[in-house]
């Protein structure tokens, strides 16, 4: 089978491969970059689990073709922080209890990331909204509407 | 998505050979080139990634569409919409036309999926996989879309409602591609809704219902109305929509139009659900459907 040469920005960092038409990107993310903060979950796109973002909206890496996204600009969990100094959601789940088990946690990271980058200012029902991908079987989702609520910028008032 | 053979995902899909066109012609070209069943289109990949893990679908070769410009994006030239096939639901969900003109479209891709697959997923795949619950295809026959079905040597041009044939299966012949949508039937002093059932937010539908329609003081000029998810094909319920055609509103009216719709659909049992809920449900939603789009048409709420 042919491998073709693609680039990808993963967290500000260039880099080449080679990848196999069939290599998704979360096992380039996973297995060749040692990125293994995007999980495998259902594998299906139901669970949002394996989301990351490519150019900058959320997108499951479990059905992205690693050849499809040559060029493109992908930022995993690991990409969040800067150096030792953590996101303000990643402050926030950890302060209301929002992770378990852990599993879901990168991919409703990265979704609630892009919801706040684009609305800076959600109501808890845009929250629930926006995370019905990210598919939660510890919290009741509670905790983790609380957290990024609480990263939510209050309404300027007109 | 595919509901047979779940447990058999995988983490890596079959082999198979992977080829990018850069534009329109070149695909077409590809496309020509490759007639045999084995090449499939991919666009977004939320389904057809999904049917080649789960082994629902094989394929020996993928021509990947999605990054091609020429056929992406949306733009209003005089009173239609013109939709390239790629544009991906979560940019056709952000345009503010979509929003204030073509209410049921909006509604049909707000209610579809998570924003992660919206980011992925495109307007011509959802029709192309020819699924009879697809959402966005009850809201664009409504609001009167035509469909381009491209190949190398020319284009033909047909009503959307045309285009879907059997159960997964559309107008499209080898070496074509479904490359434009364009909404042409929604005139000033109309008002449309789409309304649809699901299990839990998230879901592909049991039932989707739209509905669109012309007003002149309290009569109902113009209408038409569409349902998925109830037939082998999504449907247009022309007898629905004859009965309302130059009526009166009424809450009577509405109520005929509700029992007329039950007789109009096919539905079966599935693994999401039985037809005799599908047949009950589909006369309110449709009832709903109606008086909805009514009052956006600037009518008063029908007593």
């Amino acid at each position: 089978m042919t491998e073709t040469n693609v680039t990808l920005t993963v967290n500000g960092k260039r880099s080449s491969l080679r990848v196999r038409p069939n290599e998704l990107l979360l096992n380039v993310l996973r297995d060749r970059m040692f990125l293994t903060g995007a999980k495998y979950g259902c594998g299906i796109g139901e669970c949002g689990a394996c989301t990351v973002l490519v150019d900058g909206r959320p997108a499951l890496a479990c059905l992205t073709l690693a050849v499809a996204v040559d060029g493109k600009e992908v930022v995993t969990i690991e990409g969040l922080a800067r150096g030792d100094e953590l996101d303000p959601l990643q402050e926030a789940f950890l302060d209301h209890g929002a992770v378990q088990c852990g599993f879901c946690t990168p991919g409703m990271i990265m979704t609630a990331r892009s919801l706040l980058d684009e609305n800076p200012s959600p109501s808890e029902e845009e929250i629930r909204e926006y995370i019905r991908g990210n598919i939660c079987r510890c919290t009741g989702y509670t905790s983790i509407v609380s957290a990024i609520l609480s990263c939510a910028k209050e309404k300027e008032e007109a | 998505m595919n509901t047979q053979n779940q447990s058999n995902t995988r983490l890596l899909l079959p082999e198979f050979e992977y080829v990018k066109p850069k534009t329109k012609t070149e695909a077409l070209q590809l496309l020509d080139q490759y007639r045999d069943k084995d090449t499939r289109i991919l666009a977004g990949g939320t389904d057809l990634i999904t049917k080649m893990k789960t082994g629902a679908l094989s394929a020996s070769r993928l021509i990947h569409v999605r990054d091609i410009k020429e056929l992406s994006g949306a733009r209003q030239i005089d009173s239609a919409l013109h939709i390239g096939a790629v544009t991906t639901l979560a940019d056709l969900e952000r345009l503010p036309e979509v929003k204030s003109v073509y209410s049921a479209l909006y509604e049909a891709l707000r209610s579809m999926a998570a924003p992660a697959v919206r980011n992925m997923a495109t307007i011509g795949g959802n029709l192309c996989n020819g699924s009879p619950a697809a959402d966005t295809a009850p809201a664009l026959m409504v609001l009167g879309t035509v469909c381009t079905l491209s190949s190398l040597t020319g284009e033909r041009r047909m009503k959307l409602s045309e285009f879907f044939v059997a159960p997964g299966r559309t107008a499209l012949l080898p070496g074509e591609m479904l490359t434009e949508l364009a909404v042409e039937g929604v005139r000033p002093g109309s008002g449309s809704c789409f309304l649809k059932i699901g299990r839990v937010s998230a879901d592909i539908a049991k039932v989707n219902i739209a509905v669109y329609l012309e007003r002149d003081g309290d009569r109902i000029t113009d209408c038409r109305l569409a349902a998925g998810s109830v037939g082998p094909t999504p449907l247009l319920l022309d007898s629905v929509a004859s009965l309302l055609k130059g009526s009166r509103i009424s809450q009577q009216m509405l109520s005929e139009a509700g029992r007329m719709v039950e007789d109009a659909i096919s539905p079966i049992t599935d693994a999401r659900s039985t037809q005799e809920y599908r047949k009950a449900i589909s006369c309110i939603l449709a009832e709903e459907a109606i008086k909805a789009a009514w009052v956006r048409s600037g009518g008063e709420v029908p007593r």
